[in-house]
């Protein structure tokens, strides 16, 4: 017994001349992954004073795979099934600004149903991958019908995108010269339908998850991104978005058919995570009235593909084209040197932008608020990658 | 100048030049952040061309315009000025230009290893010599 008091004593001794010896000594470090610290594998090595975070080093790369580079082996179509695996919820997105860059340097023309179509489908895939983050950040507040609720209503947009794709999840649908497919019959219908009960989920949804005051406590006031600092760090998306700045492709830099759409660029000037996740519920309201209008504006009839050579390639050039996805805006920058081959791809996606405000946000603040801060970041470990 | 296109517009810059040409977009032009930064290799000119594509959010005129500003370097001494002191938002991107094509940004904190595995020993992937297997 004698001894065991001893080694107690010994120990707390130790443990103080640690603490003394430098400032340094008073932090400790963690690990905050690989292994899935919510979705995506991606790690992160914090520094912690007492609650406090006082250092963050994002060590990204784990699902590193070669995009750009394999994209150089491929011929412009065969690229398309590969580069749509970084972000598999949002598979149309971006492979849309990959068709469009593509369009611009064979110079091909993309009929108007095809075009209309391409948007619809980008907007249903818009919401399929919006509410797998809204689970997902379910998940990171410890919030169980958070988690369960939106991916259940995920099923349904998984639905129509099956039916007019075939596929539940990576359709390769996009392609240069506008859709592989046209709408099937009675499509139209089954949209509006279902598109109608989501909209009354979204209330509910407000309802139960956003005016929780649990989910309040935990996102409100925290993780502040000023507006300047938003603009200065180069974010995209919903988080520049929740910081005050009205940017969004569609309406920037309108693609395809987007200019006949009338729709408002959602945002929010309290720019902590509470507006970072209540701006996509804004947008996915937005998004269900842009689909009521596709519906509507659409041509009744008509190619939804223009005919393109078996190998199609333009002269040497190139082109940056971007469109707004479920992360923000995504560009591709495409290099041709006039073969059927592109000589360099580079994908700017939006989770590699808005990585730069991870450590940005968290130095300073608790770590009992890392999930609710990192999650609202809407970063897709896989997409930041590639 | 390389091409004005609508909303696209090109300049290649010598190197030597490219931290003035920046500041000068930024502070004249109203180009605020840059959305991506890519190296392109050219072995038969023995030259990588790093190019910035600059975007603006606080102009609403210029939303649509995408700047691109490229600069060429010597493949075998591949080094540039860094610009993270004029567009903060291009750190994570020159970090990742520099393991992927070995060019080397001074003034940059960390020219260090992002994305490829931690005991990676070969050359810079995005460099055309660099075959992948069985390809």
């Amino acid at each position: 017994m004698e001894n065991l008091d001893q080694k107690f004593d010994e120990t707390i001794k130790m443990g103080l001349e640690i603490v003394k010896e430098t400032e340094e000594d008073r932090l400790m470090t963690l690990s905050v992954g690989p292994q899935h610290p919510g979705s995506g594998h991606f790690r992160f090595t914090i520094k912690v004073d007492g609650d406090y975070i006082v250092y963050c080093d994002p060590d990204p790369g784990y699902v590193h795979r070669g995009e750009e580079k394999m994209c150089e082996y491929r011929n412009f179509i065969q690229n398309i099934p590969h580069l749509e695996r970084p972000v598999i919820h949002d598979s149309t997105n971006i492979t849309y600004s990959y068709s469009l860059a593509v369009e611009e340097l064979a110079n091909i023309q993309v009929p108007l149903r095809g075009q209309y179509i391409r948007a619809l489908a980008s907007e249903l895939n818009r919401q399929v991958y919006t509410l797998y983050w809204l689970g997902i950040y379910g998940i990171f507040l410890g919030h169980s019908t958070m988690f369960m609720w939106p991916v259940g209503d995920r099923e349904l947009f998984i639905d129509l995108l099956e039916a007019l794709t075939g596929a539940r999840v990576t359709h390769a649908f996009n392609i240069p010269g506008g859709v592989r497919n046209d709408m099937p019959e009675g499509f139209r219908d089954r949209c509006l339908r279902q598109v109608a009960y989501f909209e009354k989920r979204l209330a509910e949804y407000e309802d139960i998850f956003y005016n929780n005051p649990l989910f309040r406590q935990r996102t409100e006031g925290v993780g502040i991104l000023s507006k300047e600092d938003a603009i200065k760090l180069g974010v995209t998306g919903s988080v520049l978005r929740a910081s005050g700045v009205p940017f969004d492709v569609r309406k920037a830099e309108p693609y395809d058919i987007y200019n006949e759409i009338d729709f408002k660029v959602q945002y929010m000037q309290t720019c902590d995570s509470f507006a970072r996740s209540m701006v996509p519920l804004l947008d996915m309201k937005e998004s269900c009235q842009i689909i009521r209008q596709l519906l509507d504006k659409m041509p009744k009839s008509g190619e939804v593909r223009a005919k393109l050579q078996p190998n199609p390639k333009g002269p040497a050039g190139e082109s940056y084209k971007r469109v707004e996805s479920g992360r923000g805006a995504l560009g591709y920058y495409i290099v041709s040197d006039g073969t059927p081959k592109p000589y360099r791809v580079k994908l700017s996606v939006g989770s590699f932008r808005n990585m730069l405000a991870l450590p940005f946000l968290l130095v300073g603040s608790k770590l009992a608020d890392m999930p609710s801060i990192y999650w609202s970041l809407n970063y897709w470990p896989v997409e930041a990658d590639r | 100048m390389i091409y004005a296109r609508p909303g696209r517009t090109k300049i290649l810059v010598p190197s030597n030049e490219i931290v003035e040409v920046a500041s000068f977009i930024r502070d004249t032009l109203g180009f605020d952040h840059a959305e991506s930064v890519s190296g392109t290799d050219y072995p038969k000119d023995n030259q990588i061309e790093v190019i910035y594509h600059l975007s603006s959010y606080s102009d609403d005129k210029l939303s649509s315009q995408v700047m691109a500003l490229s600069t060429r370097v010597n493949r075998d001494d591949a080094r540039l000025p860094t610009l993270i002191n004029i567009f903060k938002s291009a750190e994570y991107h020159e970090r990742e230009t520099f393991e992927m094509l070995g060019v080397y940004f001074d003034g940059h904190p960390r020219n260090e290893r992002f994305l490829l595995p931690e005991d990676w020993a070969d050359i810079p992937p995005l460099r055309k010599e660099f075959r992948i297997k069985g390809r």
